[in-house]
């Protein structure tokens, strides 16, 4: 803690003069940029709208109220379907992440060429939404599950082998030795060794991802690709908001579920 | 007397990965069975499938070479929209949040504020940011606004959750030695609560700024501004050069973001 001496005596300072400057320095330029992007963007917007948006909040909630509960029957299978699209499309990244990952771990690596490529699919794939893959598949397969679940599928690939392959590098080496000083070839040292040991990872990561896609599948239907949302684009733009608001009931009732299984899961593994 | 030698099993298994048998082999055809039934009920088109693969053949070959030059200008504009969205959505996402995160922890607040502010975070967590987009374009009009509203909604239920938990889990007595002093509660929370929290939470803000540029480049699809709707705009107009251009992009800001963010939050804490 600096001190610094003044005729009163010295008074102490929680940082160096500089420091504060710095720190203060920093605080500037975010608020710069702060208020240059605020200018932006209200350049782009017509402000009339904005103004207008409580009375369209009213009206539109209004409209929602009493969720058409009748509805429900037509729901039953795009529910269905959304989960499906989820599970299935979990099952598919886990099946190509666990390989990918463990050509991606540096231990367990066969050759820097193969980690390169593993790597690069990793983040080629996680960096792309899943939304943004919806599209692209929807051209190529056509309209439907199948192209939701291989979006999911496609975008979970990045997003599990990243936690797997992190999780792979963290086991115990010395265990992994242990295996190896007994004259194990390599598969018997995978399958003693190392797979013991991230088991439970893999599990969670599985689990953890199934809860992500649940959510992330409710709006692939947006641009065709299956699920529930197909019903709550339709239903947005037939202007039916006592179906839009069973249909975000639905979403809400398959979210909170989703979650509390997940968690219930992840304590029981792990 | 006579010594038994102990016979010790020769061989050894590993033991199975969930131990019960009947769990076990209740698990794997369970799944089994909803495997087949979800695949059975998926109404696949095969024979669009099909026609579709030559189809994705041509769609990957018109991807290249990546056409940066026809709609640069565009391209541009929509990647600066988006990343100007991130940020101040991020901004204005977490000065949202504060507020909301104190209530949010159980050791700061009354109860009825506490569970008030719950449930702020609670519904702000559930729904995707881009269904929360498309109500935003509904209110406020198509554009980044409605863009920067939805995000803004989404850093909430990120960052006051995330808050709230780090303030429950802080060091008790550095509170109460500030609360001792006859701190007001406003200097409690200035010099208590803040200087505690602050690391984390500047690290969680890039974090956040990461995942909300990964958003606001799809929440354009809905209308919700940035890059988005070029790219929807480029893949039905089949300009599949200008998609990959766009593809690349995103990709390369996605991970400049995320090492960069990394970093700093390593500098950081």
């Amino acid at each position: 803690m600096p001190k610094i001496d003044t005729p009163d005596g010295p008074v102490w300072q929680r940082r160096t003069t500089m420091k504060q400057r710095l720190i203060w320095f920093v605080w500037l330029i975010a608020l710069c940029i702060a208020a240059y992007a605020w200018h932006l963007i209200s350049e782009k917007t017509i402000w009339m709208f904005v103004w207008d948006a409580p009375r369209q909040m009213v009206d539109i909630s209004t409209r929602m109220v009493p969720p058409s509960w009748s509805y429900m029957d037509v729901l039953w299978k795009p529910i269905w379907d959304t989960i499906n699209i989820a599970t299935i499309g979990s099952m598919i990244a886990m099946a190509i992440a666990i390989p990918v990952a463990f050509a991606a771990a540096h231990n367990t690596t066969p050759h820097k060429a193969v980690r390169a490529v593993a790597l690069f699919i990793i983040v080629s794939t996680r960096s792309i939404n899943s939304l943004v893959w919806a599209v692209l598949l929807v051209v190529v397969v056509g309209p439907g599950v199948l192209a939701g679940t291989l979006a999911i599928g496609i975008r979970s690939i990045g997003g599990c082998a990243k936690l797997l392959y992190e999780g792979i590098e963290e086991i115990n080496q010395t265990q992994v030795e242990a295996i190896e000083a007994t004259g194990a070839s390599p598969a018997q040292k995978m399958i003693y060794g190392i797979l013991p040991q991230v088991l439970p990872t893999f599990a969670g990561v599985g689990i953890f991802r199934w809860d992500v896609n649940v959510r992330g599948s409710t709006i692939l239907g947006i641009v065709g690709a299956g699920g529930i949302g197909v019903q709550l684009n339709g239903s947005i733009n037939t202007l039916a908001w006592t179906q839009v608001s069973m249909i975000l009931l639905v979403i809400l009732a398959a979210v909170i579920l989703s979650e509390w299984l997940s968690a219930k899961v992840r304590h029981a593994i792990i | 007397m006579s010594q038994t030698t102990p016979t010790y099993p020769q061989t050894w298994k590993k033991p199975p990965f969930i131990k019960s048998p009947l769990l076990r082999w209740g698990l794997i055809l369970v799944t089994a069975i909803y495997v087949a039934t979800a695949i059975g009920t998926m109404d696949i088109n095969w024979n669009r499938v099909w026609e579709g693969l030559p189809r994705g053949q041509k769609l990957l070959a018109a991807f290249f070479p990546p056409n940066f030059a026809d709609s640069r200008g565009v391209i541009v504009d929509g990647i600066l929209e988006s990343i100007w969205m991130a940020i101040i959505a991020t901004i204005g996402g977490i000065i949202l949040s504060v507020p909301v995160g104190l209530g949010a922890a159980r050791n700061l607040s009354p109860r009825w504020v506490y569970l008030f502010c719950r449930f702020i975070v609670a519904s702000s967590r559930t729904f995707p940011e881009v269904i929360v987009a498309i109500f935003a374009v509904k209110f406020f009009g198509f554009g980044p606004f409605a863009g920067f509203v939805a995000l803004s909604i989404g850093t909430v239920g990120f960052f006051a959750k995330l808050l709230a938990e780090d303030i429950e889990n802080m060091n008790r007595s550095q509170a109460e030695a500030v609360r001792s002093t006859g701190s007001s509660w406003f200097q409690w929370i200035n010099y208590a609560i803040q200087p505690q929290v602050m690391p984390r939470m500047i690290g969680l803000s890039l974090y956040r700024l990461d995942i909300n540029f990964r958003e606001s480049a799809v929440v354009g699809i809905v209308g919700a501004g940035g890059i988005g709707a070029h790219l929807l705009t480029s893949i039905s107009r089949y300009e599949y050069d200008t998609t990959a251009a766009i593809l690349i992009v995103i990709i390369a800001i996605v991970i400049t973001l995320e090492y960069t963010s990394g970093y700093l939050r390593k500098w950081v804490q």
